[in-house]
């Protein structure tokens, strides 16, 4: 019998993946995501099948701020991992033993959230002579619709959160062309501080959709297209159209009727959305429409994306709610390719605020 | 008994590997470099040299602060996350304790120091324990205070005072004013924490403590000594709303 005693992490990893792959048994990624602010650990079997999906939201402690404070953050997440972890494990009904690797997401996102994650996903590897693997959290959101629907290239993804705008073609599997991304505010952003200035409560998005619902289009906003066949988006100006014109109302002694403000200020938001992304589609003649991130959550944006997709005949895929927003099961989704092909972090993985996707 | 200490709270990263006779292992560097990067592959490379497996540890422990916020957690997240992999109890030390231990055999008391912006340091005072035991006695808490302030409180006795801690040499000068030869300094080399001292000392309390008590591990967090600004700030302006309000009652 070898002794194991002088193998270093990368050997003793290396003899667990090479065993695992040998046995064939299912795949297990014990998957960590804690990128902004929730706190979250899943387990998924063979990339697809969500055996856990443990979310702690810290929205109710970030409320009172108005926003996200990172510092806040971060202290949190390292108060929920291990609990997180192992309520994964436990839902899961597995234990440590049975995890094939490790996933976390190491950027983008908050660099003081991002770490907790990446150090918790290291030690436990280190610990226990598991793989682990680095995902992009972009490539989580997008990856959140395999536990939906197998994937089929070429597609498309339209990313939509708090901290992103992209469109993000596929070709083939884990690999990612960016065609399109915000040049200044993410959508859900401009939602917030559209939210704020129609002193709407943290966090605005769910409620301007639910507004525009009752309202109607009565105020032309911007809408910005860039220049002729650019897949960028712009919503700067769009937000401070919208302060200007609550401004200028109030100056006169005006009321705007809130649900027409948010109504109007939607549709700017979602012809912009749904057209660049609809051409995209065509150009590149894909298979299927991804729709991801936090964003995806808006009635608004799903109708008019269906709508359009139908006319088209371009199959979309939405994930359930649960799926949309920060959740470790999409960065275990993701994982599983890597898996597959052996791509492992080291033991230097580090957070990467400003990661790009590629 | 193998018990791990860790230490990233500060600018010195220190890891050591002790057992119930000897200092096993131990690795230390001062310098201004990611702990994030470095901290797990320095392990691997502590363990794989000592011919140990992490599954050979019996326990783990850790700096818990005060410090800079990101390095706590670097160094508590990783404790946390591979005491809960192993099934091993974790025991937090203070990072200013971990300091202090240097002036184990002072006679007199021994304040750890961390620069804490603006006027103010991260400081407690430890004084060698009655015990034939190898360990300091609490003398006054860990705290945030103004640097003036602590002097202020410390002039007021005749005790020698040793100050540790690599940020000690930016207050030097105005420690000697107020303290005169009751101010004692170290060598540079006594002003790093050991993660040695660090895990002597959660072995000896892994010791002691036995089946009856146990650092409960998921709620364990890190000993900032500070609140988040934000959340300070908005403490405040709650209690100053509720004065509003009680004055118009
Ligand atoms: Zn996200």
């Amino acid at each position: 019998m070898m002794k194991n005693k002088s193998l270093n992490w990368q050997e003793r990893m290396r003899h667990k993946y090479e065993r695992d792959r040998a046995t064939g048994g299912p795949v297990h990624i014990l998957a960590i995501e804690t990128s902004c602010d929730e706190t979250s650990a899943a387990v998924i079997r063979d990339g697809q099948q969500i055996l856990s999906n443990k979310i702690s939201s810290q929205v109710e402690i970030h409320r009172r701020f108005g926003g996200v404070v990172p510092e806040v953050a971060s202290r949190r997440h390292v108060e929920n991992i291990t609990l997180m972890l192992e309520e994964a494990l436990d839902e899961a009904k597995v234990s440590l033993d049975d995890i094939s690797a490790v996933a976390v997401t190491y950027g983008p996102g908050l660099v003081g959230a991002l770490l907790v994650g990446v150090a918790a996903a290291k030690s436990i590897c280190f610990a226990r002579g598991i793989p682990l693997i680095g995902v992009h959290h972009i490539a989580g959101h997008i990856y959140a619709n395999r536990l939906v629907e197998p994937l089929q290239f070429p597609l498309l993804a339209l990313v939509v959160s708090g901290g992103h705008t992209e469109l993000v073609l596929m070709e083939r599997d884990y690999d990612f062309q960016v065609l399109g991304q915000t040049r200044d505010d993410a959508v859900g952003e401009a939602y917030d501080k559209v939210a704020r200035s129609l002193n709407l409560p943290y966090p605005g998005g769910p409620h301007i959709d639910r507004l525009a619902q009752q309202g109607e289009v009565t105020i032309d906003f911007p809408r910005a297209w860039l220049e002729e066949g650019s897949y960028d988006f712009s919503f700067s100006g769009l937000k401070s159209a919208v302060i200007n014109t609550l401004h200028n109302a109030e100056q006169r002694g005006e009321t705007l009727r809130t649900e027409d403000v948010a109504a109007s200020f939607q549709e700017s938001v979602i012809d912009v959305l749904v057209e660049k992304t609809i051409r995209a589609a065509t150009e590149h003649d894909v298979r299927q429409i991804l729709l991801a991130g936090g964003v995806a959550a808006n009635r608004g944006l799903r109708g008019r994306l269906r709508e359009r997709t139908q006319k088209e005949g371009i199959p979309l895929l939405i994930p359930p709610l649960e799926l949309c927003t920060d959740n470790a099961a999409m960065i275990g989704a993701a994982a599983h390719v890597l898996y597959e092909r052996g791509i492992f972090a080291e033991m230097d993985l580090n957070a990467v605020p400003g990661l790009s996707l590629s | 008994m193998n018990v791990l200490g860790i230490d990233t709270s500060n600018m010195v990263l220190s890891i050591a590997l002790v057992d119930d006779e000897r200092l096993r292992g131990e690795y230390t560097t001062n310098m201004k470099k990611n702990h994030s990067i470095r901290l797990m592959p320095a392990l691997d490379r502590l363990l794989t040299d000592l011919e140990m497996a992490p599954d050979e540890l019996n326990g783990i422990a850790v700096a818990e602060g005060p410090g800079s916020y990101t390095g706590v957690r670097i160094g508590v997240t990783a404790a946390k996350s591979m005491a809960w992999a192993l099934g091993i109890p974790l025991v937090g030390v203070s990072s200013l304790k971990a300091m202090a231990m240097n002036g184990l055999f002072f006679d007199g008391w021994v304040s750890p120091l961390i620069d804490a912006r603006r006027g103010q340091v991260y400081t407690g005072l430890y004084q060698p324990a009655s015990e034939h035991v190898r360990d300091l006695d609490l003398v006054e808490q860990d705290r945030i205070i103004l640097l003036e302030q602590w002097l202020d409180q410390l002039s007021q006795s005749d005790r020698p005072v040793l100050f540790v801690g690599d940020d000690v040499h930016l207050h030097r000068e105005h420690i000697e004013e107020r303290l005169g030869a009751n101010a004692r300094f170290l060598s540079p080399e006594g002003n790093i924490p050991r993660a040695a001292h660090i895990a002597r000392l959660g072995l000896r309390r892994l010791q002691q403590r036995q089946q009856n008590e146990h650092t409960e591990l998921h709620t364990f967090a890190p000993a900032y000594l500070q609140l988040a600004e934000a959340e300070a700030k908005w403490l405040s302006r709650q209690k100053d709303q509720q004065q509003t309000e009680g004055s118009a009652k």
